[in-house]
């Protein structure tokens, strides 16, 4: 049985933007398969009588007050953009 | 009763609506959260999502909803998480926005909106959750720009049911959505700066039915009446596609506001596929009830009891206590005015008139007016005990305004005290009746009109001094003396 298509590796690698060659696509379906087994296999046991979790830590309400922090200096917030224009990074154009 | 199409459809209309909430820092860092700024300058590791920095939450931004959604009659969620939407564009710089999937902070609420003969309609608010802003683009002719001042801006998302069944409805509820935000100080919804934001969705159904029409969802509507119009457009476009024999498409439009038309987004993407699952960088948070109750205690009236109330109270119309409420500011003038002078119609012509056109006229608000209920009173006490006419009074508030002195001060600095002396005022009329033997005629005659332009004429003689109750008088006492 197959429960990830070949379909489903493409569309995932797509969401991830990741460019796969052909050989990649059955390799990791095997791969998923395998994990998703792994999943299937846990969802077996009796969760009922237990709280959903979200977090491993036991932490809860940690908060900051509203209180202004000093930002990064202009420039070194620029020095990482690959091409700058105004003051603002440029990128390729998104739209038209 | 109409005919044709129109009675064979229903509409559907549910909105959402983004509240930039005005906090003094954005929502996961310590950046200052501000409109205007030259661009890039309010950004950290946080805001820009770069490797091992970690958000941690604003509480103020948090409170900040808690008072949105009990002011939208919401329940609120004792028990808060936050997670990631994952998507790709350039305004979001980590491919994530951290938003609330299935534990927004408030939900179930209501609004009323009016729907005639005083009646009102419930609207219903699904949820309202807790994200950040992304970014702002600026598209050049060669590239996008991009300025992440904006990045991790709290936002609040307010999400209706889909209980709107009219463009007007749409714009009835927006504009009580604002009143009631604008009431808790916590942002300034204004749209022109984008701190208040709609997208609507809208299908039409077979009148009766109770599915759903496939749905479109219309976006970049800078206005309530440019939601109202990008509404009235889009619904007859659906009513011409599904009497055509076709079928609306489920997609997002944009709203072109000099075409005064939508039209589709055509976006490249594939479906949207967010992903969302619980941020591991953020730990759920827990909301006590003695908080909840303290904040509920902590609300202001809200404008709808507010309105009722000035019915009540004041016996003011409708028309007036609309007008009234919709400042906060406003309203607690008025009930500071009515507290020294027991003339509520007369205090209300006065702040729906001279003192709102000064407002507007000098885009202030009435706080920073230099003007006290105390002032404004003993302006109107003026006016009523004959010391000076209505048209004088009003000179004499701008006059005010821009001195800061009181009415009484500028009366007599100026000599604008009303004349009420009768030998004086006999005088003017001898002089009045000799010049217009034609209008004495008319008034002789039973056209009784013509005394206006009589008094018209006094008025302007003594520049508005010249009581007008006496001057009618003593014209009618004089031309029926023959
Ligand atoms: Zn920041």
């Amino acid at each position: 049985m197959s429960i990830i298509t070949d379909h489903d590796v493409r569309y995932v690698a797509a969401l991830a933007r990741i460019h796969l060659k052909e050989e990649e696509v059955g390799q990791l379906q095997n791969d998923l398969e395998k994990i998703i087994g792994y999943i299937n296999k846990l969802k077996e046991l009796d969760v009922s009588a237990v709280e959903p979790t979200s977090h491993a830590l036991s932490l809860e309400n940690v908060f900051r007050p509203d209180e202004v922090k000093p930002s990064l200096a202009h420039d070194k917030a620029l020095a990482i953009a690959i091409e700058q224009r105004d003051g603002a990074f440029k990128v390729p154009k998104v739209i038209e | 009763m109409t005919t044709g199409s129109q009675t064979e459809f229903e509409t559907v209309i549910g909105l959402e609506v983004h509240v930039q909430l005005s906090t003094q820092t954005k929502m996961f860092c310590g950046c200052r959260n501000v409109f205007g700024s030259a661009p890039n300058t309010n950004v950290c590791p946080v805001c820009m999502g770069l490797p091992g920095s970690l958000p941690v939450v604003n509480r103020e931004a948090l409170r900040y909803a808690v008072r949105i959604g009990l002011a939208l009659n919401c329940e609120i969620n004792r028990y808060i998480k936050f997670d990631r939407k994952n998507y790709y564009y350039p305004d979001c710089p980590k491919n994530y926005q951290i938003s609330q999937f299935d534990m927004p902070i408030c939900y179930g609420g209501h609004l009323h909106i009016p729907v005639g003969d005083g009646q009102l309609k419930k609207i219903g608010i699904t949820r309202a959750h807790l994200e950040e802003d992304a970014g702002k683009l600026v598209h050049a002719e060669d590239a996008s720009l991009v300025d992440f001042n904006r990045t991790g801006t709290p936002l609040l998302e307010i999400v209706s049911e889909p209980d709107l069944r009219d463009p007007q409805e749409a714009y009835d509820y927006l504009q009580n959505l604002k009143l009631a935000i604008s009431y808790l100080d916590v942002s300034d919804c204004d749209m022109e700066k984008g701190s208040l934001r709609c997208d609507a969705n809208v299908s039409i159904r077979p009148a009766g039915s109770t599915a759903f029409g496939t749905k479109t969802e219309l976006k970049n509507m800078n206005s309530f009446k440019a939601v109202r119009a990008a509404l009235e457009y889009e619904i007859s476009r659906q009513h011409k596609v599904v009497l055509a024999g076709e079928e609306v498409i489920q997609e997002t439009r944009l709203w072109d506001e000099n075409k005064l038309r939508t039209a589709s987004m055509r976006s490249k993407e594939e479906a949207h596929d967010y992903r969302y699952f619980p941020d591991p960088d953020l730990v759920p948070f827990t909301l006590a009830d003695s908080e909840i109750e303290a904040a509920r205690t902590a609300l202001p009236e809200l404008p709808e009891a507010k309105f009722q109330r000035f019915l009540k109270d004041y016996a003011l119309t409708e028309y007036d206590a609309g007008i009234i409420i919709q400042d906060r500011g406003m309203a607690d003038f008025f009930e500071s005015c009515a507290g020294i002078f027991d003339d509520y119609k007369k205090i209300c012509n006065w702040l729906n008139g001279s003192v709102l056109q000064a407002i507007n006229e000098r885009k202030t608000t009435i706080a920073q007016l230099d003007i006290s209920p105390e002032k404004l009173t003993d302006l109107i006490k003026k006016v009523d005990d004959g010391t000076i006419s209505n048209l004088v009074a009003k000179d004499v508030f701008l006059k005010m305004l821009d001195s800061g002195k009181d009415a009484s001060a500028i009366i007599e600095e100026e000599g604008l005290a009303q004349v009420s002396d009768e030998g004086e005022l006999e005088g003017i009329v001898d002089a009045l009746v000799t010049d217009n033997p034609q209008v004495v005629e008319q008034i002789q005659s039973g056209q009784e009109k013509a005394i206006g332009f009589l008094v018209g004429q006094a008025m302007k003689k003594t520049q508005g001094k010249a009581n007008p109750k006496m001057i009618r008088e003593l014209i009618t006492r004089r031309l029926s003396n023959g």
